[in-house]
């Protein structure tokens, strides 16, 4: 273009399909989280366990008096419940601000005058979050299996626990899902991302806090459904085919998920307008 | 194939459309059409301009009416219609953390255009509204005057058929404002945009419009072309006459004319078409009232504006009366 000509121009090229805007959201969050110093550093971090755990998978491969340290099914478990403090840093840094900067920033209105949908909005947010907790979540988990094999030079371990590929795969997603879903209604209840951090972190802390003085009064855990976290490991225990923790059915965790991931929804669409209405 | 509307097919068009925000209602039974070009819609604070637009945009659901935009219905094609729309939101309102071509860019590709076009089309609009030397800085490190601009790069970007803006020159400062004036300016005479500017602020309007469309308490209170409407409702003069004017204004409006008193000590005088200097003169003189300054004036749209404010009310007015009297309709 002339260095004269730097008027308004009509647009005569070509637009991409309707439905693609989630994309185009997830992909600009993700670059510009990845971007920040600090974030990358915070990932390395929530790999370390990875590479301890790889550590172990050779040693009981490669040297006999190690053998006690051969991975079974459980530890599988275990890596992702302890990768669960990551997912617990991760959302709260991240997810936090996903909508309430929007809303801070009245962004909501310009988002929505475009043409996306509400729903296309939230998916683009909370493929943002879910992404990233897949990263430390399942990505490793079955980089882990991967290890496993090649160190110990065969399939025998994956052969013995075929189901661990499916139970790594339904159990993060189910932990990313509720945690991503629950975490973007959090933040559309408010403007800013402290606040909502804040929030999170109570829901968490206060709903085990509460079912350990429940333990103590009642002195069982058939309780457990009221604790945030103990529904996930009730869960996380039944897809592993392990026992399971507390005295609560693992059906009553899965529908007290399925409640908790539909009061969100709820939420968002409650709240993700382009309009506050004040009736 | 859907057919091509005609050249002087309205843009916008609302049928018996109402809005309530719970037990208020914004918008009352609103039928108009907004012809192509510039179309000020213009009112007072809470006349239910912003809500217009929410509603055209989709963001507020019409308790009663059909809407089309572009010749499409707002509820069956919104996303068809907001992307051929651009909407220039009267609050502030960005992308925390990026900077202003990543912004624009980022609305652009949301809207459809691919990367590296919504780029390209970034580093031009901002150019065009005068943000080039700041492209690169973060929208959060913005004044005022700089976020009014973006935010009509961003409603730009796209190329849109329709432009919304409200309120677009909302806290600039004169030199600010008038730039974007002429920015609206060109996009809706050189650059033969169609555009819906919502504004409270007169001369705005007077500067960039062709049509406007007055809006009081939801209703619409009068529209048309500006320059039909500063004609056909009679002559203005400008009169100042010695002693107290409150005297004289009483023997002005038996005589069918409308008196609005002004800033300075002069007031303009509305007179009906057959009336005329002389008339006047004739009546100050019946009254010994001294006429010190009586001067043909150009009706103004401030002028059209409170004249028509002042009808809306007297009609309002009568059509609460009319109620009151009517007996209760079981309908109703």
């Amino acid at each position: 273009m002339a260095i004269h000509d730097q008027g308004y121009r009509r647009y005569g090229g070509r637009r991409e399909q309707r439905g693609t805007a989630w994309t185009v959201i997830a992909l600009a969050g993700l670059r510009a989280i990845v971007r920040r110093r600090a974030f990358l550093a915070l990932l390395l971090l929530a790999w370390i366990l990875f590479i301890v755990r790889a550590v172990q998978f050779y040693a009981a491969a490669n040297f006999p008096q190690a053998a006690f340290l051969a991975p079974s099914a459980s530890t599988f478990r275990q890596f992702l419940e302890q990768q669960s403090f990551w997912v617990f840093i991760i959302t709260v840094w991240v997810g936090s601000g996903l909508i309430a900067d929007d809303r801070r920033t009245n962004a909501l209105q310009l988002y929505l005058s475009k043409p996306l949908t509400r729903a296309e909005y939230v998916a683009g947010k909370a493929a943002i979050l879910g992404t990233l907790l897949l990263f430390i979540t399942w990505v490793p988990a079955i980089l882990l299996l991967l290890v496993q094999i090649v160190f110990a030079g065969n399939l025998t371990f994956l052969r013995q626990n075929l189901f661990l590929f499916p139970a790594i795969t339904i159990f993060s997603f189910v932990e990313v899902l509720m945690t991503t879903v629950v975490m973007l209604a959090l933040s559309s209840l408010s403007r800013s991302r402290l606040f909502v951090g804040i929030l999170y972190t109570a829901l968490i802390f206060f709903s085990q806090a509460l079912f350990g003085v429940l333990v103590a009064v009642t002195g069982g855990t058939m309780i457990a459904w009221i604790s945030y976290p103990a529904n996930l490991t009730q869960i996380g225990d039944a897809i592993f085919r392990l026992p399971l923790h507390y005295e609560t059915p693992w059906p009553v965790a899965l529908i007290m998920i399925a409640a908790l991931v539909l009061a969100s929804v709820a939420t968002l669409a409650w709240r993700v307008r382009g309009v506050e209405v004040v009736a | 194939m859907m057919a091509e509307p005609a050249a002087d097919a309205p843009v916008v068009r609302l049928d018996g459309v109402s809005v309530a925000y719970g037990a208020k209602l914004a918008l009352r039974d609103v039928t108009v059409a907004f012809r192509p070009g510039a179309v000020g819609l213009l009112g007072p604070n809470g006349a239910g301009k912003s809500t217009l637009i929410k509603a055209l945009l989709g963001f507020v659901t019409p308790s009663a009416g059909r809407m089309q935009v572009l010749g499409l219905d707002v509820t069956e094609a919104p996303l068809e219609i907001r992307s051929r729309i651009g909407y220039m939101p009267e609050m502030d309102a960005y992308i925390a953390g990026m900077n202003a071509v990543t912004f624009v860019a980022y609305c652009g590709e949301l809207a459809g255009l691919p990367g590296a076009d919504a780029m390209q089309r970034a580093h031009e609009v901002l150019q065009y509204v005068g943000l080039g030397e700041a492209r690169y800085r973060r929208v959060e490190t913005y004044s005022t005057g700089m976020r009014q601009r973006i935010k009509l790069a961003q409603a730009l970007v796209h190329d849109p058929d329709l432009l919304f803006l409200d309120e677009p020159t909302n806290g600039m400062d004169p030199k600010g404002r008038d730039e974007m004036l002429a920015l609206i300016h060109d996009l809706a005479h050189g650059r033969g945009l169609n555009l819906i500017l919502s504004s409270h602020v007169l001369p705005d309007v007077e500067a960039t419009c062709d049509h406007v469309v007055v809006l009081d308490q939801g209703r619409v209170a009068t529209e048309g072309a500006i320059e039909q409407l500063r004609g056909t409702r009679g002559r203005v003069f400008e009169l100042r006459v010695k002693g107290e004017p409150e005297r004289f204004v009483p023997v002005l409006q038996a005589a069918g004319m409308e008196c609005r008193a002004t800033d300075e000590d002069v007031m303009r005088v509305f007179v009906p078409p057959d009336a005329t200097a002389r008339t006047l003169f004739g009546l100050a003189a019946r009254e010994g009232i001294q006429v010190r300054h009586l001067r043909p004036s150009t009706p103004t749209l401030e002028d059209v504006f409170v004249r028509a404010l002042g009808e809306e009310d007297a009609d309002a007015a009568a059509h609460d009366a009319a109620s009151a009297r009517a007996p209760e309709s079981p309908s109703a």
